[in-house]
Order: C-alpha cells, then structure tokens, then sequence
C-alpha cells in the first residue's frame, strides 16, 4: 500500500447505505472485475463509468451503513478507488474494506469539498491535505494489527502469510 | 471490574479473565453461519489454500436469499454449497426448503445463551433474542474464520435501553423499535452493543425480542442482548438440554447511555424512505397509496406475526390495487400457520403466499418494484432500490399496519385494534 495517496475526489452524502454502493441485484456475481462495474451505482447509474483509476470517495457520516455484502468494498476497490474518506463508517463496511485492502480515512471533511478536487493522505503523518480548500486535516490512525491487514494487500493474503501457505 | 454482557462474553471466548471497551481482541466463536453467500465464503476460503475448515460442527449454513435459485448464476453457487458441505462434512447444512437463515438457527438449537455467533449476514445481532452475543461479517472475513477458527474483535461499549409499561392494543415490538431507531438514528449504536430491560421486555417472547435484536443493527449496533430469563429458557426446553452458560451483566456495570422507555405511550409507528431512522407515527404517514405489501422476513414472519396480519384479513378482501405478498420465515412456522388455518385466511383475503425466504426483502426476486411503485412491508431496510427500481419507495411498519394497509390500499391512520 503507498503512504501517501493523492486523487481526484467524488465528494457523497451522508449515510450511503451498501444498497446505494451495491444493489441487492448483483449479489449472486463471483467475479470481480463484474462487480466493479456497478459501483456506487445507486448514486446514477453512470456512476461506475465516471470512476477512475485512483479516484478517492469522500462522504458524510455512516458510509457504508447496511448490508454485510462485502462487494460493497469489492467493487470500490476493483473500480480503483484508492481510499475513502468519510466521517464515520458503518462497522460492517470498516472491517469489509479492511480485508479488500481498501484504505479508509475517518475525516469529516465531505462538506469542504466539490467532485474533482485534489487530496492527498499521507498515512505517514496522518494526515489530509486538500489544497482547493487550502485545508490540512489530521486523522485518527487505524490500529496497528488492522493497519497490517490493508498493507499485506487484505486479509486473505495476511491469513495465508499466517498459515505458513506462501511460496 | 463489573462488566457488561458483551464484554463477559468476549473475555470467556478470547480466554481472558475481563476485557475493556475499546480493547481489541482474538476470539474463538462458538458458531458461524453463512446463506448463499457461502458462496463466495468458498471462493475465498479456496483462495487462502487451507485444506479442512476449523470444526465442520460449527458451521451452519442454511440456503434462503434466492430460493429456489432465480438465475442459473445462483444455481451454479447453490450447487457449489452442496458440494463443498459433504465435502468438508458439514452436517448443519438447511437447503432451500427450510427457510431464513436466522429463524432456522434459531428454531433449531443453533444458538445457545452466551455464546458467541458470526454470520456473513447483517442481522445476525438476532440471536440476542436468546442472550447471545452475535454480529455480522463479511465473506472473506468468514473465509477466515473457516480457516482459523478465529476473529479479531473490538469490545464494544453498552448503551442500555430499559423498556417499562403496558404496549396498548395494536402496539408491537416492530413499533417499538422503529421508535427507537428513530429516536437513537441509523448511527446510534455504531460499533457498540446494546442490551434490553425493563418490565415491558421481560413480557415480550422470544419471538419479538427476535424483531428487536434484528432490528437493532439498522441503529448499527454490533450486539443487540434482550438477558437470559424464563421466558428464554421456556423458549429452549423444547430444543436443547440446559448445559448452557447464559451471562447476566453486573449491576453497576458501565453504560455509555442509558435510554429509559414508556412503552404505554407507544403508537403504531412507520418509517419512511429511504432511511431506516426516518420514522414517524402512523398518522402522520396515512392515506399514502401503496401497491405492494410484504408480510413476512426475517424481522416478522414468525408464526404471531402472521396470526396478527391474518386476523386483520379474516373476513375481508385485499384491496384490488395491491398485491399482498406474505412469506412465513420458516418451514416449520408455514406448517404451522396451515394447522391453525391462518394460511387459509391468507388465501380467502386474496395474498399471494411466498415459499420461506428473503426474495423481495433484498430485492432479490419475487416481488420487484418498478419504479414509481410504493410497498410497505414489515422487512427491515427502505433503502433507496432496496426493493427493486430506485425510483420505488419502501415504507416498514408492523404486520398489523400492514395488514391493514392491505385492505384499504393505502397506509391507514390507525389500525383496527387501537
């Protein structure tokens, strides 16, 4: 996982349930580079093709309130989200995200941005610069053993490292 | 150190003498129950490489979210499921004739008071109907935990809600958890646990401390624990030999909020799209037309909640603009809602009767909204598409509400009993 990541922001509201981020309809898809193509798609459904590569999400509070479906994370993560900022996160969602690998940041800073801003984390200093708002926020750091899971790339392969199971 | 329920039960299973909020922790669950999602939990469980899960006695895995398989993509998971349970010798493996996931675990001898259950579903927090600690993951994490046999935890925190008086007629556990949630927010148990009191509670059977626990996850809460009683106890002679361990809470053991309820002042209540909190009293929403109602899940499809719908409709017709969708939440609560003629009223008023599942509750089949359509069902989310098109609404309310929505084809201003 890089320290520091900077993207371009979506800027969502509050309380974006996991039926919003991943409707109920896709559940039965395995695959994942499937699931990424319908991210978020309840926000519009041309959501998923707006998504680039290193974008980062940046919403209220309770992101990721709902459903246990981890695809919410998964499609996220395979749409190329980089992380998601949020004011606080839905506990199903934290530990889900955790396990896709997916960096999450705990900063309500949603109403200090529009679509298209810059951010960068730097997980290094725990911190957020957003420079269109001339703002620089610190946040909370995830704990050690959690933060450990996101860097072994999720927690299938921190189990396998566990286990003994890699070449 | 006094201690919570929550924390008693996570200090036994991670082998400490206490632990603390905020602490976290590697516990040894007692069960772990995946549905259809077992799935993709073996997907991942392939991935991570370990030959034999961690004691095949301790996974329950029963089929309900789409049942039977509505797309042959389902079929394929399905049969999947069926061959990796004899693979790995999973005896407690409930295919599609059994119905929801946590009715099943809990009707038969699945959960024990004091233990602690993992489920790859959202409402597992239900088991606190029978003082379990229980809460909700996800597919890989469960892929884990087949692995291991372990999880990490936080200790959450306690809020105490404590329930006291007499529900008035046409008042129900589901009104009194809609209140609450519309009283704590969708956030106001975030990561914590919640435990019930008071007399109102000690009154309510394990059937409706089933609605509560469910439905206490919507306010976030990673436990939701009505405390062992006779009424629990009363409830398991049937099922199980007394050689559990219930845990009680110490008296002065520490609460992050205290929420004290009248439950005589209760009125029927509803919520609202598209939030589970947005929740209003019965009046305030009437005369909205609706075009579908959905009796039944998880939240209330047990055997006193069709009884209550079908006393509504005994004697009257469902309203010729809607479609009365009911689903009983099990097998063994269909046979016997047929014995005591229930289904017939059912049937007599005009519902359709759904085979034990989930289907529409996750917009999963049977029953899919179009849009602009309105449904008010007794499930548990209105989230936005939940049902089908996103630009349909879902309201929640209690079976006796929407039995009576039913009838008149809009969400009435009271119901027949208050």
């Amino acid at each position: 996982m890089e320290k520091i990541i900077s993207g371009r922001v979506w800027v969502l509201g509050e309380d974006i349930d996991t039926d919003v981020i991943y409707p109920g309809k896709y559940l039965p898809i395995l695959d994942p580079v499937e699931m990424a193509k319908h991210a978020l798609e309840g926000v519009s459904p041309d959501f998923p093709a707006r998504l680039e590569t290193g974008d980062i999400i940046v919403a209220g509070m309770g992101f990721g309130c709902g459903s246990s479906r981890e695809q919410a994370a998964t499609c996220l993560k395979m749409a190329g989200v980089a992380a998601v900022v949020a004011g606080s996160f839905a506990r199903i969602f934290f530990r889900n995200a955790v396990n896709q690998g997916l960096p999450l940041v705990q900063a309500d800073i949603a109403d200090k941005l529009k679509d298209g801003d810059i951010l960068t984390i730097d997980f290094n200093r725990n911190m957020i610069d957003y420079p269109a708002a001339a703002g620089e926020v610190e946040f909370p750091p995830l704990a050690d053993s959690v933060m450990a899971i996101i860097e072994a790339g999720g927690l299938i392969p921190a189990v396998r490292q566990r286990l003994g199971l890699t070449e | 150190m006094p201690h919570t329920i929550a924390e008693k039960i996570l200090a036994f299973r991670s082998g400490a003498r206490e632990v603390f909020p905020g602490e976290l922790i590697t516990a040894r669950p007692d069960k772990v129950m995946s549905h259809d999602n077992a799935g993709l939990v073996i997907k991942h469980f392939r991935a991570i490489g370990s030959e034999k899960v961690f004691d095949p006695a301790k996974i329950i895995i029963p089929l309900d979210h789409r049942v039977p398989a509505e797309s042959e993509r389902t079929a394929i998971a399905h049969k999947s499921i069926r061959e990796f349970v004899k693979e790995q010798n999973i005896e407690n493996f409930y295919d599609i004739r059994e119905g929801i996931c946590h009715q099943v675990m809990v009707e038969n001898g699945h959960v024990r008071p004091g233990e602690l259950i993992l489920g790859t579903d959202s409402h597992t927090t239900s088991y606190g109907c029978l003082a379990a600690a229980s809460t909700g993951i996800g597919a890989t994490e469960m892929a884990a935990v087949w692995a291991t046999g372990e999880i990490w935890l936080r200790v959450p925190e306690t809020i105490r809600i404590e329930v006291n008086g007499q529900f008035k007629p046409g008042v129900t556990p589901k009104d009194l958890i809609l209140y609450l949630l519309g009283r704590l927010t969708a956030r106001g148990a975030d990561y914590k646990a919640i435990e019930f009191y008071g007399t109102t509670i000690e009154n309510i059977p394990v059937s409706g401390r089933f609605t509560l626990c469910n439905m206490s996850m919507e306010m976030g809460a990673k436990f939701a624990i009505v405390p062992f009683d006779g009424e629990t106890r009363k409830y398991l002679e049937s099922r199980m030999k007394e050689d559990y361990t219930p845990f009680a809470a110490d008296p002065d053991a520490e609460y992050t909020e205290r929420h004290i309820i009248d439950a005589s002042e209760l009125t029927p209540q509803i919520a609202k799209p598209h939030r589970v909190d947005n929740v209003v009293p019965l009046k305030e929403a009437a005369g909205i037309r609706i075009d579908q109602v959905v009796i039944g899940s998880c939240t209330n499809g047990r055997i006193d909640d069709l009884e209550q719908a079908a006393a509504v409709l005994e004697n009257k017709q469902v309203s010729r603009s809607v479609r009365l969708l009911v689903i009983p939440g099990s097998r063994s609560i269909y046979i016997q809602a047929i014995k005591l003629g229930i289904m017939e009223k059912f049937l007599e008023a005009g519902a359709v009767i759904l085979n034990p599942g989930c289907g529409p509750c996750l917009g999963a089949h049977q029953g899919i909204l179009a849009p602009g359509e309105r449904c008010l069902a007794t499930t548990n989310r209105n989230f936005k598409g939940r049902m089908g098109s996103t630009e349909a609404e879902v309201y929640l309310s209690s079976p006796i509400v929407a039995a009576t929505a039913a009838i008149i084809g809009e969400i009435p201003d009271r119901v027949t009993e208050s």
